[in-house]
Formats: structure tokens, sequence, C-alpha cells
């Protein structure tokens, strides 16, 4: 993936909560085999029914619970694939937190002023490094953890990492930790 | 130290600080294609081919197609398909169309003894936390993090913080597994247990059966929750034993795996208690699996923009009594609700009557297997008999990836697990329910108390 370091531009503001990934990317647009191209579904029924309008611009600023329900990494892929480089709510949903961050989609968890802040002000500016993001609204500090922060200021690769280790795996499957569970290819 | 379940399997399965083993990988088409293309490109292998097994599911077709080739939809055709290249490609066991095997990937795993107590098990779907009935460690990981276990048989974990949720008192008559955990979420929310291995404990949850504790770990996802767990007893050695899967030597296993119930005294980040003897049917009103009431109640006054709009979309007005809902469709299937148990529990209210003849009504059992078992039971004469429908194994309309959908404006009573906006099909209006209360619904053609049938 690209590494993540200033992610600057418009805002765009989709101002509801607990948006589900069923939203983000409906199930028809799961049957591809490609990893590419899904961001002309986006939001597909809200955007086509007008519930919603959305600019594809480089940060999208959300609410609270953003990305529940299904754990498709169809809905980071498309988001990003419509423009989105960083997402910016309250609270995200578990698996839709760890997809963004395997793909380079930069999630960012502020309060809830603080977002509505950012989403008037229209423009902003986030550094991972320094794990702030500027705007018109003044500056604010986020958290994120700093083995993912790695991750995503480098573009390092999750499997090229592990690999790396893959010593600490062999003696792990040596001493025996391998040994539970089923055996698949004999049934 | 005292321990929990949580805390045992996580520190067994440590390769590394941050990097956790697996140990059976659970496979489907849909968030699989694009892991194997990544391998492809590397150059990569599946590592432990022997601890991964697919089938295909979420593009099935239930009308009997039997075999890929066949699936008229041609999308659905070429992502089975090339699963099916994909396994043989890599050398992964699969149980695709047409094997007496296939069926709802959080069905089979257990149907086969593959789901054991003390493993980690992963899937590309969220309601992997199903396997967690049995004392695993089970979480749904999105396609790179397939790759990644494809490639390494590891994953790489944050450790998530404890919750313990604790039931006690006595189920009333007609009160499932699938209200406790409706209830739960209702009162903790659909974020509620955000960040957490979620551990289901208490009396109430030791008496319940396998498929029970099943539906309950299944919605563990849509409280936030990361994985959800119930310790492993006597009910669990039982439904492993004997299975395709289960281990040679059976009592060191039992053995091994009675030493996994979280040690009397082990802290948990959070602690929850049920009254479960205090809870009733449960039927969501809204458009999330938390916006949920008693069937006795009336869908409530909006408190929020949310629920205003969720309204507005379920075409339901305040102060309405869920028992005057009308209902077009009634559908009892799903990895939360298609093991036999859940088809007997509902062919029970369904005996010697028939359905509604305001709407249309479906039953689709989780796998080949679980059709078969029904059918030697006569449990679809019973289903046909009343006028339901009675299909092939598949997710079917839990999620509308195949031909079964609900059109612009249905009303259904449903036994799966999501009432997302459009999730059976667009337009369409998901209440969730038991199924007992789906069944009764069917037949009297809206929502009843399924305590006021004997």
């Amino acid at each position: 993936m690209d590494p993540v370091e200033i992610i600057e531009g418009n805002v765009s503001f989709l101002d509801r909560a607990d948006v589900d990934t069923d939203q983000i990317i409906p199930k028809q647009f799961l049957k591809r085999v490609e990893r590419t191209g899904f961001g002309e579904f986006l939001f597909y029924d809200w955007l086509r029914d007008g519930e919603i309008e959305l600019e594809p611009n480089p940060i999208l600023v959300t609410g609270p619970n953003f990305g529940s329900g299904s754990s498709r990494e169809h809905a980071p892929w498309a988001l990003q694939d419509f423009g989105f480089r960083a997402i910016i709510a309250p609270s995200f949903a578990d698996i839709f937190y760890g997809n963004c961050t395997k793909v380079g989609l930069l999630p960012v968890i502020l309060g809830d002023k603080d977002c509505r802040a950012i989403a008037d002000a229209g423009l902003a500016r986030i550094d991972l490094d320094d794990q702030t993001v500027d705007s018109a609204a003044g500056v604010v500090r986020f958290e994120i953890d700093e083995e993912i922060k790695h991750r995503l200021f480098y573009g390092l690769d999750d499997i090229a990492m592990t690999l790396h280790n893959a010593a600490a795996i062999d003696s792990f499957e040596a001493a025996g930790g391998a040994d539970r569970g089923p055996v698949t290819t004999s049934l | 130290m005292a321990r929990t379940m949580f805390d045992k399997i996580w520190s067994a399965h440590e390769v590394a600080d941050g990097l956790i083993y697996i140990d059976l990988h659970l496979v489907h088409e849909v968030t699989s294609p694009q892991a194997f293309d990544g391998l492809r490109l590397e150059g990569r292998e599946v590592r432990r081919p022997d601890k991964t097994v697919a089938t295909a599911d979420h593009n099935v077709p239930t009308d009997g197609t039997p075999a890929a080739r066949l699936i008229a939809d041609e999308l659905s055709r070429v992502q089975v398909e090339t699963l099916e290249r994909n396994c043989e490609e890599f050398g992964v066991p699969i149980y695709s169309i047409g094997s007496e095997h296939q069926g709802i990937v959080h069905v089979i795993g257990p149907e086969l003894g593959l789901t054991q107590p003390g493993l980690t098990i992963v899937c590309g779907d969220s309601h992997t936390s199903t396997h967690g009935a049995f004392g695993a460690l089970a979480f749904g990981i999105g396609t790179s993090e397939v790759e990644h276990v494809l490639a390494t048989q590891c994953l790489v974990q944050k450790r998530p913080k404890t919750m313990r949720i604790s039931y006690s008192g006595e189920l009333g008559h007609g009160v499932t597994a699938k209200d406790m955990i409706l209830a739960t979420i209702g009162r903790l929310g659909t974020g509620g247990m955000a960040g957490h291995a979620v551990e289901y404990a208490g009396p109430t949850v030791a008496g319940l059966t396998m498929e029970n504790r099943m539906t309950i770990c299944n919605m563990t996802i849509e409280g936030g929750g990361r994985a959800g767990m119930i310790a492993p007893d006597q009910t669990t050695f039982e439904w492993v034993e004997g299975r395709p899967g289960a281990p040679a030597d059976f009592e060191a296993a039992v053995k091994d795996w009675s030493g996994l119930p979280t040690d009397d005294g082990a802290q948990f980040d959070t602690e929850v208690e049920v009254d479960a003897g205090s809870l009733s049917p449960m039927v969501t009103w809204g458009t999330t699996p938390g916006q949920v009431v008693e069937v006795t109640g009336t869908v409530p006054e909006p408190a929020t923009e949310p629920e205003e709009r969720a309204l507005r979309y379920m075409d339901l007005e305040p102060g309405r009594a869920i028992q005057e809902i009308q209902l077009d469709r009634v559908f009892i299937g799903s990895c939360t609700n298609s093991r036999i148990g859940d088809l007997r529990e509902a062919a029970s209210i369904v005996e010697g009557r028939k359905v509604a003849s305001t709407l249309s009504a479906m039953v689709v059992p989780g796998s080949a297997k679980v059709k078969a078992e029904a059918e030697a039971e006569g449990l679809d004469e019973v289903f046909r008999a009343a006028g339901f429908d009675w299909r092939s194994a598949g997710c079917s309309m839990c999620l509308g990836m195949n031909p079964d959908t609900l059109s612009p404006g249905e009303r259904c009573a449903s036994t799966s697990n999501r009432n997302f906006e459009g999730r059976q099909g667009k337009g369409g209006r998901t209440h969730l329910v038991s199924p007992k209360m789906a069944a009764a619904a069917a037949i009297e053609g809206r929502f009843v108390d399924i305590r006021d049938w004997a």
C-alpha cells in the first residue's frame, strides 16, 4: 500500500451514525472478483435515491460506529476508489477500522465536537506523524496505535513483515503449537 | 494468576508479540478471490491447506442448482467457479455446490466437527463469532487478512479487552436464545461490545443447547464485539464427539478442553449482568439490531434523528403495537438460525397450521446435511403442508446476494441477524425475531406473542 504521511484537502461530511458496510457498498457489488473499481458503487442506493450528497474529497467526516456490520473489505476499497484517503469519526466498528489500516485508508478517531468543527471548516490537513488534524477550527490531536501508525507511515506490507518472522512461525509449529484442531485435508 | 478463557486461548497462540497462530481458516467465495489473487501476484503458497477449508454459501441459489456451472446469475457463477479453481490450485479442501457437506460456512464448521474448543478460528465473514460457542476464539476478518492467514497461518492482532455477560434465571415459555441476544444488544447498543472479546456466562447459558449458544455468539458482532465465546462443557463435548473432524484421542482432548473455562476470580475489563428470567420475545422495529422492543410493546417515540430516519424507512409510526404490524414475507434461515434445532423449534409451532394467505414464507436449511436431516424427520413435510417454501442450503435472504430477496416495500419477519436498510433487498423492511416468533408470525400474518400459544 502507499505510505500515508500528510492528507490535505476538502472535507466531505456524512452526518449519520451507525453507517453499516451494507450501505457503503451494497451486496450486489460484492460479486466482483477484482479489487478495483468499487468507487462508482459507493453508497449506491443513498446517492442514487438522493438521500445524501457526497463529493469525492480527500477527507470524509462522519458519525459514530462507522463501518458496522459485514466484514467486507470492499467497503474501504470503495471509499478509497471514490477518492477518500482519510475518514474522521467519533468511533469505528472494529473490523472496518482494521480493514482500513490494511489498505492505507487512514481512520482518525476524534470527539463528536471536533468532527463537526472540521466538517464546518470544510478544509483540513491531517499529519499522521504528528497525529494532528489542522483546520480553521484549530489543531486537534488524535490517538492511533504505534504499530498501526508505523505500518501506515511507511506503507508496509503486513505479509512481508510477518514472513520476515517466518522462523518464529516455524518454531511455534515445531514446538507443537500447531497441533490443535482438525486436519481439514483428511476428512 | 486466575485467567479468563480468552487469556488462555490467546496466550497459547502467541507466535510473537501481536502475532497470533490460526488453527482453522474458513473460506467462502465472496471475500477470498482477491486474497488468492494476492498470493499469485507475489508467488506465495497457502502455508497450511490442512488448516483451511472452503465452501460456497453467499451466492448459492437455494432452488437446488446442483453445480456451480449451472448458476444462472453470471457474476455469482463466476465467483463460485473462481473459488473452486482457487481451491484446486492451492490445495484447499472445498465443499462447493453439490457436495453433501456444502452449506453456510458457520453451519458446516461445527457440523463437521472442525469447530472445537480452544482453537483460534477466522473467516472473511463477520459472523465467524458463531464458533466461539464451542469455547474457541473466533472472529471475522477482511480480505487482506484472509490473504495474510493463507500465506502465514498467522494474524497480526491487537489484544482486545474482555467483557463477561452473565445471564441468570430461567427463560420463560417461548423465550429463546435469540431473544437473549437481541435484548442484550438493545440494552448495550450496537457499539456496546466494541473492542471486546465477550464471554457469555451464567446458569442460563449453561442450560442452552449448542445451537442456541451459536445463535448468541453469532450476533456478538451486532453488538460491535470482536468475538463471542462460551465455556465448553459436557454439552459441547457431546456435540463434537463422533463428528468427522473430532480428535482421534477424544478423551485426551476433553481433558485439555476442560481446562479452558475462565478461572474463579479472573478479572474482566467489563462485567454485565442480565436477568434472563425477565426477558420477553423480542422484535426489532428499526434498521439496526439494537432498535428492538418486547413483542408486547409499541414502536417507540423516536429520540434521535437516526431513529426518526429508521421509522421513515420502516414505514412505522410511534405508538403502533408491534402485534399489529402486518407482514408480507417470513424468512427462517441464516447462520443465526438455520440449524436442525432451529427448524425443529419452528416446525413445532407450524405443525397442523397454515401460513396466512396474505404472506409468503420460506425455510432455508443452513446446510445440505441439515436439509437431509430435516427431511429424514419429516420437517419438510410439516413446513410444506403449512404452505412454506422448502429450499436448499445457503445464505439465502439474509443478505440477498442470490435470487432470494425482498422487493421494495416488502416487510419481512426474519430469523437472520441484520435489519440494515436494503440488507434483504433494496427497500425491503426487516424485523429480526426468533424461529418460533417467525413461525407464529407466518401463521397469523402479523407478529404475535408466542407465549400466548400454549
